[in-house]
């Protein structure tokens, strides 16, 4: 067989794979904080929390009501987005005239303030989510078992992120709302109703959030934590990528999975810090991420 | 000024005295207990909240307070970081006059406040930490590990898989402390049984996707994986390897630190048939079902961990210490804790050896089906127990410097 730096080909395809599934959980994530900064100007920290109220959402709907994965699919963005709502109507809404630090500060307080109670409910060793029937079992590759259901998350993470880029980018929808960032008060003499505008896009990101969420509740415990662990990671993607960019968030997402992937063959240890390296490494090369636009 | 300072002495002495003759070497007239644990992160449900469940269950089964005796509970977060226990112990030792710390698991910050208290001539009662060291190059005259240890664990359920056939391994091991230690313990055992280890990996703490080293696992082609993590890390490593068909494809999961909350998180039909070591399980006997009820009354209806049945037993075995020494010097208490033997409702009758070690029987379990449980917390069924003199580390094999060679 052969082999690349003493791992075998057939394994490393395997670890690229696994990177390219993790990548689009990280892909999804930073695409709505990429959304969220790059049309709001808000570092949202709750993201995280976002993401694991999103998990535990689908895990409530399952117990409570029976309704099973592919309604919550559908129910959980839509639930959790408009607990997002009311967070930017409430609260973000009255910092937009400030300091990013502000909003910063508010959305990390908010995301502490969310881990603390659903830790306080139910416990730190998380709950049991069943893979779908329909995506249980796996794919034999030759050189790897592909579970369907991470496979399904690759497609679904793919088809979701280039439907938002192309929404944002290639729509009139998403040219009101980029011209609406660069100058609000002209869109706003057209007679676009910004504010709403600006709601509805805050919705929309954390319902990304929540999607990511009902996604990984089949392949993680649904644990309060379960944000925390990914947001910084998420943060540092979307910094590398640029900040705001959408198309660097989804890019460096994929492409930092890998990374990531790689490096829990060659030296495991580092692999949870892997991803800052290189975000010291980008930053100190091109300050404004590989995508992103100096201004 | 001079008379003020007398009289300020006078009312100190009449405050001592009126504290009765019967105790009076107790310090500040209070027995304080400080629970030191992890109540935010992956090792909560565990132990944080429900040690603290159990040290007020232990005050009030032990009586101790009717007889005179002022004790009193706070607690405190480490997150896993042995500096913020290193601080805490510090703060409680040094301000707060705390006498004796229980529980903090996590190896790496139990083994911080092992040297504080040594340092201190307080008392640390280990009840959640795993790390044999304590008991070993790490032992003090200050410390007692009461309710498990990689030892045991290592020879418990890695004995048990080697004799039945299980003797290639690879091992998934958390990075730090208790996951070198235990993976070290374990291999030990399956070299000595003649089996081989074909690799290893290790895994930063707390790591979300285990898929990756699940196929380094995978390729190494070994009979068994050995889980050498804990709480959060294992259930999610566990249920991957069912996701990547692992159990399936012929190799089987050793979980070498399983508690039964982690069983309950996972849920029977993933943790069916997985081999675990335990010291302590809720359906043993009468008196463990209702110390079981009671406690799940008063702690969200978690089921106590063998964690929370060794912090409710330490402190029986501490207060009685205190009782008999009227005292609560650390390095005294401790002492006197090692000279009288143990008995109490949950782990018999034992001793604590001259290192540290208590001793009593461990038992292998398996998680049951779920067609053999017949509900919640309803998860092991008891394969064989393992006698007191088998269950931990000979006292000579530890290298702990209190042992006389």
């Amino acid at each position: 067989m052969t082999e690349i730096f003493g791992v075998p080909t057939q394994a490393l395809f395997g670890q690229l794979l696994i990177g390219l599934i993790n990548g689009s959980f990280y892909a999804m994530l930073s695409l709505g904080l990429a959304v969220i900064f790059g049309l709001l100007n808000i570092i949202n920290f709750t993201h995280g929390a976002q993401y694991m109220m999103g998990a535990f959402c689908a895990y409530f709907l399952l117990e409570f009501a029976g309704v099973g994965y592919w309604w919550s699919l559908l129910i959980v963005p839509m639930v959790v987005g408009i607990t997002g709502i009311v967070v930017e109507r409430t609260m973000l809404a009255r910092l937009y005239k400030l300091d990013h630090l502000y909003g910063l500060l508010l959305t990390f307080g908010l995301a502490l303030i969310l881990q603390g109670l659903f830790t306080n409910y139910y416990g730190s060793s998380g709950l049991p989510y069943r893979i779908p029937n329909e995506l249980t079992g796996g794919i034999d590759l030759g050189f790897m078992l592909l579970p369907k259901y991470r496979a399904w998350v690759i497609v679904a993470s793919l088809v979701v992120c280039l439907g938002t880029w192309f929404v944002i980018e290639r729509t009139k929808l998403g040219a009101y709302l980029r011209a609406a960032t660069e100058n609000r008060a002209l869109v706003q003499a057209f007679g676009v109703n910004v504010p709403r505008m600006i709601t509805l896009t805050y919705g929309f990101g954390v319902g990304l959030a929540a999607l990511a969420g009902v996604m990984a509740a089949p392949i993680y415990q649904v644990n309060p934590q379960m944000g925390a662990n990914l947001i910084i990671v998420v943060f540092a993607v979307v910094v590398i990528g640029g900040m705001g960019s959408i198309l660097g968030a989804i890019l460096t997402g994929f492409g930092l999975g890998i990374v990531e992937g790689l490096t829990k063959v060659f030296y495991p240890e580092a692999s949870n810090t892997v991803i800052f390296v290189i975000m010291v490494i980008v930053l100190l090369i091109k300050p404004a991420g590989l995508f992103g636009k100096e201004r | 000024m001079k008379c003020f300072n007398h009289s300020l002495l006078g009312i100190g002495i009449a405050a001592v005295l009126a504290a009765g003759a019967a105790h009076a070497q107790i310090s500040d007239n209070v027995v304080k207990i400080g629970v030191l644990s992890d109540m935010s992160s992956l090792y909560t449900d565990l132990a944080g909240a429900g040690s603290v469940v159990a040290a007020r269950m232990a005050v009030e089964d032990s009586g101790i307070e009717k007889r005179g005796y002022k004790v009193e509970i706070i607690a405190a977060d480490h997150q896993n970081k042995p500096d913020v226990g290193s601080a805490v112990a510090r703060q409680w030792y040094d301000v707060d006059k705390v006498d004796v710390i229980v529980d903090t698991p996590n190896s790496g910050v139990a083994l911080a406040v092992n040297q504080i208290t040594k340092d201190k001539g307080k008392a640390f009662l280990v009840s959640g930490a795993a790390s044999s060291d304590l008991t070993g190059k790490a032992c003090t005259p200050n410390t007692i590990h009461w309710t498990y240890d990689t030892w045991m664990l290592a020879n418990g359920t890695g004995g048990a898989i080697v004799k039945t056939g299980g003797d290639t391994w690879f091992f998934l091991t958390a990075d730090y402390a208790f996951g070198h230690a235990l993976e070290r313990d374990t291999e030990a055992v399956v070299l000595k049984n003649g089996g081989k280890v074909l690799g290893k990996v290790r895994a930063p703490l707390n790591t979300q996707d285990f898929s990756s080293f699940l196929l380094q696992a995978q390729a190494s082609k070994a009979k068994i994986i050995g889980l050498a993590n804990a709480g959060g890390d294992t259930t999610n490593s566990i249920k991957q390897a069912a996701e990547f068909g692992i159990v399936k494809g012929g190799q089987n999961l050793a979980g070498l630190l399983v508690f039964i909350t982690d069983v309950h998180s996972l849920g029977l039909a993933t943790a069916q048939g997985l081999i675990v070591t335990n010291t302590f399980y809720w359906d043993q006997n009468d008196q463990t079902r209702a110390f079981a009820k009671r406690f799940a009354a008063l702690d969200k209806g978690i089921y106590p961990t063998m964690v929370h049945a060794g912090v409710y037993s330490a402190l029986l075995h501490y207060f009685k210490a205190v009782e008999a020494l009227k005292s609560d010097d650390g390095t005294k208490v401790i002492a006197k804790m090692k000279e009288m033997p143990t008995d109490d409702s949950l782990f018999g009758k034992g001793s604590v050896r001259v290192d540290g070690r208590k001793i009593h029987p461990a038992y292998l379990v398996e998680v049951k089906k779920p067609s053999e449980s017949k509900g919640p917390w309803d998860y092991y069924k008891v394969r064989s127990t393992i006698p007191a003199d088998q269950a931990f580390r000979p006292l000579a094999d530890g290298d702990c410097p209190l042992v006389k060679k």
